[in-house]
């Protein structure tokens, strides 16, 4: 009987993301629900096991215990919760420039494969330039501001949505289009009811790697001298005075702004591109 | 004087006189000719299709079936030739066109409903005329389910159905069917077919039918167009007039059976060639 509970669950498509929401109305609560959190325990596990028995000293790497309860102080109106703002900001505030620029850029291109293809090496050569190689180029042009950091995360999520929401109009079903023509729609007409709606599935792709290769960039640039604050910021000062404590609850901080990013990302995809793999 | 002496003539070869179809001709192509990849698919091509009939196509593999009916309703240009419905051109006539593949026909953002009202949103309908033409399609298909959902939440018959609407929705001159029942199960392939007679019966809609089930095309069909092999010309025209609504009895009439007999006989003899 609980094989079929299982089985009747099976075809969520984002099982994990869901596992956090309501409890599905089952009456036989089977162990498989709690399956997703084995892995954390164990490492957690591992982690006390590791200092406990001094295999790594506790000065590089704390009790989880301890780093928990700085995580938690830290995040409820501790020291961390500033830099975890102003993190989230710059990332945001980079993300939605880069859509703002990169959708309808992506999108005009993507409908005119003429253009797109005169383009394309230099979309695909700076997409394949790791972004953090730029920061400092990015530096003497901006100086160590705040726009710096934002300005840098936007440009490599910006190539990643023009690239991505190009692709999804140039590999639009022909068919759909041919069906809107032969309805007798214009070319506005099939571009704004076809092809836009056609593309939201790649573009969605582009949003949710752009939305973290934000993350990334505003995380590595705050990292640089001249920061005050952000996660970056507070990891590299926590190492520099040896407070491991501090320095892995801003990595974990940091590691639960991007899944909280992802997550929030994939819910609206699932809401908008409702129609995505059916 | 300006005059060049020896000047080159340039004669224009003249316009092959346009040769209208007998009475009762719908669709008039005259010197259709497409290549592909340099090679002739369709040279110099004549063909008259009938209104107010069913004209089923039917051929060897890649003699291009269904490219015909795409540069019939425009989904594929011409390299020369032409085309006419009554007398006007594409632009000026309303078609429908029903894909083999309704996965990829139908918008899977939108409702059914508002798919099927889709060309007549496109023909610029007030509100009242698109729901009120909708709720008659929607009497006249008997439809079942629940046009609300969205097309990937129906069945392939379901969707098959509502594409068929769709096409029908504007009250088209012409429908085009490509391979329509080919991606469905029996039962709705049945379901579909008889749908089809009864709307041809009520509405006189001439239709161009491709099928690769020599049955069904003879079933359907006022007119079985036979195609040869590439360069594709008219092997024949075969004529079928038993009396409409035909049933599952009509599929073992002796008329029934000669004329899918001489279809296959026709089909296996261009096939050999």
């Amino acid at each position: 009987m609980s094989n079929e509970g299982v089985s009747t669950n099976a075809p969520t498509p984002w099982p994990d993301a869901r596992a956090e929401g309501a409890a599905p109305p089952r009456k036989t609560a089977d162990l498989t629900t709690f399956l997703p959190i084995v892995g954390p325990v164990v490492l957690v596990l591992i982690w006390d096991m590791v200092v406990r028995f001094g295999l790594i000293k506790a000065i590089l790497l704390p009790p989880p215990a301890d780093t928990i309860v700085a995580l938690i102080s830290g995040m409820l109106g501790g020291p961390l919760l500033f830099d975890f703002w102003v993190t989230l900001y710059r990332t945001l505030v980079a993300f939605g420039i880069a859509v703002a620029l990169g959708m309808p850029l992506g999108i005009a291109l993507g409908s005119n494969e003429r253009a797109y293809r005169s383009v394309e090496f230099v979309i695909d050569f700076f997409r394949s330039t790791p972004a953090s190689a730029l920061i400092p180029l990015f530096l003497l042009i901006f100086g160590t501001s705040d726009i710096n950091k934002i300005a840098i995360a936007c440009f490599g999520a910006w190539l990643l949505v023009v690239f991505n929401c190009a692709y999804g109009v140039i590999n639009a079903r022909k068919q759909r289009i041919a069906a809107a023509k032969v309805m007798g729609a214009s070319r506005w007409q099939i571009f704004k009811d076809v092809l836009i709606w056609e593309s939201l599935q790649a573009s969605f792709v582009g949003l949710r790697s752009a939305v973290s290769m934000a993350l990334v960039i505003v995380v590595v640039a705050e990292m640089f001298i001249g920061s005050e604050s952000g996660l970056g910021h507070k990891i590299i000062n926590a190492q520099q005075v040896m407070n491991t404590k501090m320095m892995y609850a801003a990595i974990m901080s940091a590691g639960i702004l991007g899944y909280a990013l992802n997550v929030a990302f994939l819910a609206i995809e699932k809401k908008i591109v409702h129609w995505s793999g059916r | 004087m300006t005059q060049v002496i020896n000047a080159p003539m340039i004669v224009d070869v003249p316009r092959p006189h346009f040769r209208p179809g007998p009475l009762g001709t719908h669709i008039t192509i005259r010197g259709l000719t497409k290549y592909f990849a340099g090679w002739p698919l369709y040279e110099n091509f004549d063909l008259d299709i009938p209104k107010g009939k069913i004209v089923s196509i039917f051929g060897p593999n890649g003699c291009g079936k269904s490219t015909l009916i795409n540069m019939i309703s425009g989904l594929i240009p011409i390299d020369s030739g032409e085309i006419l419905f009554d007398g006007k051109s594409l632009k000026d006539t309303t078609i429908g066109y029903v894909f083999q593949n309704y996965r990829e026909a139908l918008f899977p953002w939108w409702r059914t409903i508002d798919n099927i009202a889709y060309p007549l949103k496109l023909m610029g309908k007030s509100k009242a005329e698109v729901d009120r033409r909708v709720e008659e399609l929607v009497d006249s298909f008997d439809v079942k389910f629940d046009l609300n959902r969205y097309p990937y939440e129906l069945s392939g018959g379901q969707q098959q159905t509502a594409s068929i609407m769709r096409a029908l929705a504007p009250n088209p001159e012409v429908l085009f069917l490509d391979e329509p029942f080919s991606a469905l199960d029996f039962e709705m392939t049945l379901f579909i077919r008889e749908k089809l007679q009864e709307v041809f019966i009520k509405t006189q809609t001439t239709m161009m039918l491709v099928s690769h089930d020599l049955e069904e095309a003879v079933y359907l069909a006022d007119q079985i167009l036979l195609l040869t092999k590439r360069p594709t010309s008219i092997a024949d025209i075969l004529l079928y007039d038993d009396p409409r609504p035909r049933t599952t009895a009509t599929l073992s009439e002796a008329s029934f059976i000669a004329t899918k007999k001489k279809s296959l006989e026709i089909f296996q003899r261009e096939v050999r060639k």
